[in-house]
């Protein structure tokens, strides 16, 4: 009993002893890129491939460039678990690292809503690629948090101009049901406005049911879609809701074709376990799905063939890896567009910040870099922190995703007012003030 | 006022009223759903019927068989050597649970087991996700999740043959537990460990039978369910749907844990079709706990439990 | 051992029944206490205030609350997270009311606010006991939630559906929102710590804390002397609450800065219920001790494989942190029920006798 007790003595101290060893100094001559992750909980099965795609093509880049412009670039995971507490864990744990963190990608709308008051005061950039706080599009308001190619906002519109397009016009829309099945939190609730706005415009009925996190039972959700019986859904899932989503609507056999999910709920981990049921459900996206791409090729060349790579092989090219891809591509990119400013040598986070706000890839660019045809180019400028890319629709035919619909453009004319009324509550509400984006360079 | 009174009371029953297939299928959703539940609290009441302890970790054990038959099958195993090596899985791990967790609290309180459990809970939940991955599986039995209609009513083949297989399991269990010696020796043990042992019942094996025969009740909700909704972490969230059954059944019945879960899934998908509306819906979660809650306020030992007779 | 605790005579009951009747013991916690409000401010680095001491005294007070609950009164309850997003949200709404309400007042009153909803799902516990209390307080736990993301009243119309705590000053430092320091906040959080630890130690040397444990240990023989169970039982719930609703509170204002109800789901009631189990139930001191544990292992786990110079994939490490968490909770229920409190009492038992065996 005593040497039992003497071990948990002796654990316990170890325990508080142990974190008095901190992380280390700076090396020169490179990057801190943290990437948060979620490789566990419920919602890995979307984490995951993220992960995967941001760190091969940070990695690519490192070993094929031997960093941007030979700068390396050093990139950590942190283990979120798609929670907001773990986020703001892995933020403050990270910001400080190495040289400091050059940007921060949450990868979740509720950990993006915590970190925006601090990456003003900690004056790191917060990208939250095509999530997070739509009026942070604003960029009078929120220098600091961008959100480009484009926002839930928008994504809603072109879905809504999407299925005017298969209806035969926006006008065929009224009348018609349209149901939004939603994850019950910030993230799902963020189409709600534009939806109902929407729906007033153009005269469609609109559902909205909520499914709690995280969606493993969604039963009732289901039973209400049959008796409702929209003419279309749109899906604002995450993490394992998606999937089972999927597979309620086969298994009550709604027409898949009219099923259509957003960015976040279209990926290979959602239609996978549905099998053959989930043939024809449509996703929105803002890339090219698939592995065809030069970049994928150099991928496979000097990570994979190396083995410097984190997850295997056959998951290159999934939607959401291809997704992981794009969000390393944008920080490369905003990278090279600040030294090209500032220099060829390590960065600050607020240079970093220019580059950001100082984007533009065009397609001559984006065909430089290997990825000729997979997104649309992309210009932020201090006013639009969006970039207002347009929006993609792929289908699912069994086996891969395939792109079903020409580029899409959102409603500006609709979102951009409401963004724009929306940045100056939540600036006025955080304290800011509207800067004058002609006094800029 | 009168809005709401009527809103609450008469538009929702006006509505059933009116869509009569439709409420079918609502009540049918409802069992089955229900009856999946009982599924998993048919673990919880088996464990505590036999050793008093609460087993907080029934639902991990539930994602575990799953993660275990999935893996194995994901790797080539033919199904039913999949299923026996699952089963074997379960009973080793039931003599681990029995080796590690229990024997060292055999005399504590029900409290400090229910954290044991609990810290059993998280353990598994670790190990389950490194062992087999975090991704979302698919369970295929051979059952197509897809419905047919019934007169106008939707009726789900997979939800079906849960249905059954609660039934034909609760239908086993209770011929184990009335008709044969060790089901004799089992409601001993749950009625009084010291007079069971008194009289010679071997404690340790029982704990083992009781927690591998819970474990293969865990096989069969967790192939339920996987078939469902796909085998992933959150399926050990289920467990904390099942605990409303639990409460309403009563702890230590098994036809408890079958009516339960019946109410507690035809109330749940009812509140949830009719009255979610009014106020935003998403109220399945609490409203099985508030049902719950309700019928231990009339009936604090659950429907069928027993009577908690407490003494000075 | 070290003291001589032998030669010190009390002459006033007062003095005979202070918490720490041994003049050395007083002496070593005062400058404990001191050290405690001076040395991390001026010394710790940012990250160990932020992710480590705020934290700390925030779970210890939730902890508390729910020990005096749990392991005081012996009604275990799993709604921790929602009586902690009552007090949250309690104070965010006053606070944007009345913005010129003093933050303390603030936090106070919304642990009233949580005292009133924990009376209000305390009232099954007279007629329901042990475990199906705790699944009953899993209602509260749900229903409280889905509340809080319903009503849109709550975030104040937010569409982001968060609260965010508002910049506060008190005494002219700035204490809660963006700007305010992580020492500024770390010292909040210790006063209120400071002073709720103390009242909970007095309550539980008193009248009530008796009738909590007569009620614990055999309610009925306790209604039969004449305890009050309704009462004794709801005024546990109250006052347990009240603590958790600080703790919430301080959890949005000091330590995270806004929230959505994720932050209080089901898994902030396990973590609390854990930092009372290993600690020990029915000790104030264990609170503490459970909490700084629970604390400081996550960041033991993630930072000694570098230390250590093993590069664990993130994944892999969550998966063993849940594994060591889950096998650290049997191995002190195995060894020690009574947790971390008792060793460090058998620890004092040794260190007074040592170096003599008894």
């Amino acid at each position: 009993m005593r040497a039992r007790e003497l071990l948990i003595g002796l654990l316990a101290a170890a325990v508080i002893a142990v974190p008095m060893a901190m992380p280390v100094a700076a090396q020169p001559k490179e990057m801190f890129v943290p990437s948060t992750v979620y490789r566990t909980g419920p919602y890995a099965p979307s984490g995951t491939p993220f992960a995967n795609g941001f760190w091969d093509y940070l990695t690519l880049i490192n070993e094929r460039d031997g960093g941007v412009n030979g700068i390396k670039l050093v990139v950590e995971e942190c283990e979120t678990q798609y929670d907001t507490k773990q986020g703001v864990e892995c933020y403050e744990r990270l910001k400080g690292k190495g040289a400091g963190a050059m940007v921060f990608n949450p990868l979740s709308t509720g950990i993006t809503y915590q970190l925006i008051p601090k990456a003003a005061v900690d004056k790191i950039p917060v990208h939250s690629m095509g999530y997070g706080m739509t009026a942070a599009a604003d960029g009078r308001w929120f220098p600091w948090v961008f959100n480009f190619p484009t926002t839930y906002w928008s994504q809603a519109s072109a879905v809504i101009r999407y299925i005017g397009q298969q209806e035969g016009g926006l006008d065929k829309l009224k009348g018609k049901k349209i149901a939004h099945i939603f994850h019950n939190s910030p993230y799902g609730k963020e189409a709600n406005p534009t939806l109902e706005d929407l729906a007033k415009k153009y005269g469609f009925e609109l559902t909205e049911l909520a499914v709690d996190h995280p969606g493993q039972e969604q039963k009732a959700t289901w039973l209400q879609v049959r008796r409702l019986n929209p003419n279309w859904i749109y899906m604002s899932g995450w993490g394992v809701m998606n999937q089972v989503a999927v597979k309620e609507a086969a298994a009550i056999g709604y027409p898949m074709d009219h099923f259509i999910g957003n960015w976040w709920s279209a990926s290979e981990a959602d239609v996978i376990p549905a099998g053959d049921g989930a043939k024809g459900y449509k996703g929105a996206t803002f890339h090219a799905p698939g592995a065809n791409f030069k970049v994928h090729q150099d991928i496979i060349k000097f990570v994979y063939d190396k083995g410097k790579n984190i997850g295997p092989k056959e998951k290159v090219g999934e939607a959401l890896y291809n997704r992981g891809v794009i969000n390393a591509m944008y920080a490369v990119e905003a990278f090279r567009t600040a030294m090209a400013k500032y220099g060829n040598k390590p960065l600050t986070a607020d240079q970093v910040r220019w580059g950001l706000e100082h984007l533009n890839i065009t397609a001559a660019r984006l065909d430089q870099i290997g990825l000729k045809g997979f997104t649309h180019p992309v210009k932020v400028t201090c006013e639009d922190h969006e970039g207002n890319g347009p929006v993609l629709i792929q289908q699912w035919d069994g086996k891969k995703w395939n792109i079903v619909s020409e580029a899409i453009e959102p409603m500006r004319d609709v979102v951009r007012p409401k963004l724009e009324a929306a940045a100056i509550e939540e600036g006025k509400k955080l304290g800011y003030t509207q800067r004058d984006c002609s006094k800029e360079q | 006022m009168t809005e709401l009174l009527r809103a609450v009371f008469v538009a929702p029953f006006a509505d059933m009223a009116g869509n009569m297939p439709f409420l079918i299928e609502v009540l049918i959703g409802g069992v089955a759903a229900g009856l999946m539940y009982s599924l998993v609290a048919l673990g919880f009441v088996l464990i505590f019927k036999a050793s008093g302890v609460f087993n907080f970790a029934q639902g991990v054990m539930v994602l575990f068989s799953a993660l275990t038959l999935v893996g194995l099958m994901e790797r080539g195993v033919p199904v039913v050597a999949a299923l026996a090596l699952t089963a074997l899985t379960m009973i080793a791990l039931a003599f681990a649970i029995e080796r590690v967790v229990l024997r060292p609290l055999v005399n504590q309180e029900s409290i400090i087991l229910f954290m044991a459990t609990i810290g059993l809970n998280f353990f598994l939940e670790g190990f389950g996700e490194m062992i087999w991955g975090s991704n979302v599986k698919k369970l295929d039995v051979g059952i197509p999740d897809t419905s047919f209609m019934v007169r106008g009513v939707q009726v789900n083949r997979l939800e079906l043959t849960a249905a059954l297989t609660a039934a034909v399991l609760v239908a086993i269990l209770a011929i184990l537990f009335q008709r044969t010696k060790i089901g004799r020796a089992l409601r001993a043990v749950a009625d009084d460990h010291e007079a069971a042992l008194s009289i010679g019942i071997p404690l340790k094996t029982i704990w083992v039978v009781v927690w591998s025969v819970a474990g293969l009740v865990a096989i069969a909700a967790g192939i339920m369910w996987g078939a469902k909704s796909g085998v992933q972490f959150s399926l050990s969230l289920i467990a904390l749907k099942a605990l409303p059954v639990l409460i309403l059944g009563g702890f230590t019945s098994v036809p408890g844990a079958i009516v339960g879960g019946l109410i507690i899934g035809v109330g749940e998908k009812l509140a949830e079709v009719y009255w979610g509306p009014l106020v935003g819906g998403a109220i399945e979660n609490w409203f099985a706990y508030a049902m719950a809650l309700a019928f231990l306020l009339v009936r604090p030992q659950g429907l069928f439990g027993e009577r908690i007779i407490e003494r000075v | 051992m070290i003291y001589r605790e032998a030669g010190q005579f009390k002459s006033t009951y007062a003095s005979d029944q202070a918490i720490f009747p041994i003049v050395q013991d007083r002496w070593v916690v005062l400058v404990l206490l001191l050290g405690a409000v001076i040395v991390p401010p001026l010394v710790a680095s940012e990250y160990w205030l932020q992710a480590v001491l705020i934290p700390f005294l925030i779970y210890a007070l939730a902890a508390i609350g729910l020990n005096l609950l749990t392991g005081y009164a012996g009604q275990l309850s799993l709604g921790t997270g929602g009586f902690m997003a009552v007090g949250a949200y309690s104070a965010f709404k006053l606070t944007t009311a009345f913005p010129a309400l003093n933050i303390f007042v603030v936090f106070a009153l919304a642990g009233v606010a949580a005292a009133l909803v924990g009376v209000l799902f305390g009232i099954p516990s007279l007629r329901i006991k042990g475990f199906y209390l705790a699944v009953a307080t899993l209602a509260a736990q749900f229903f409280l939630l889905w509340l809080f993301n319903k009503v849109a009243w709550f975030t104040n119309y937010a569409s982001s559906g968060t609260i965010t705590a508002p910049p506060r000053t008190v005494f002219g430092a700035m204490v809660t929102g963006p700007g305010a320091t992580a020492p500024a906040r770390y010292l909040t959080a210790l006063a209120f710590v400071i002073v709720f630890a103390l009242v909970a130690k007095n309550l539980v040397r008193g009248r009530v804390g008796r009738c909590w444990m007569a009620i614990r240990d055999r309610d009925i023989a306790a209604e039969i002397i004449g305890i009050r169970p309704l009462r004794t039982k709801l005024l546990a719930f109250a006052i347990s609450s009240f603590y958790c609703g600080v703790a919430g509170a301080e959890y949005v204002f000091l330590y995270l800065g806004s929230a959505e109800t994720q932050a209080f789901d089901i898994a902030v009631s396990f973590l609390v219920l854990f930092m009372v189990i290993i600690g020990g139930l029915g000790s104030i001191l264990g609170s503490f001790l459970g909490a700084g544990f629970i604390v400081v292992v996550p960041i033991f786990l993630t930072n000694v494989p570098h230390l250590v110079g093993l590069a664990l994939p993130v994944a892999l490490q969550k998966q063993i942190e849940l594994m060591v968490f889950g096998g650290l909770i049997i191995f002190f229920l195995i060894v020690e029920p009574n947790g971390l409190a008792r060793l460090w009492q058998i620890a004092k038992e040794k260190l007074r006798l040592w170096p003599f065996p008894y």
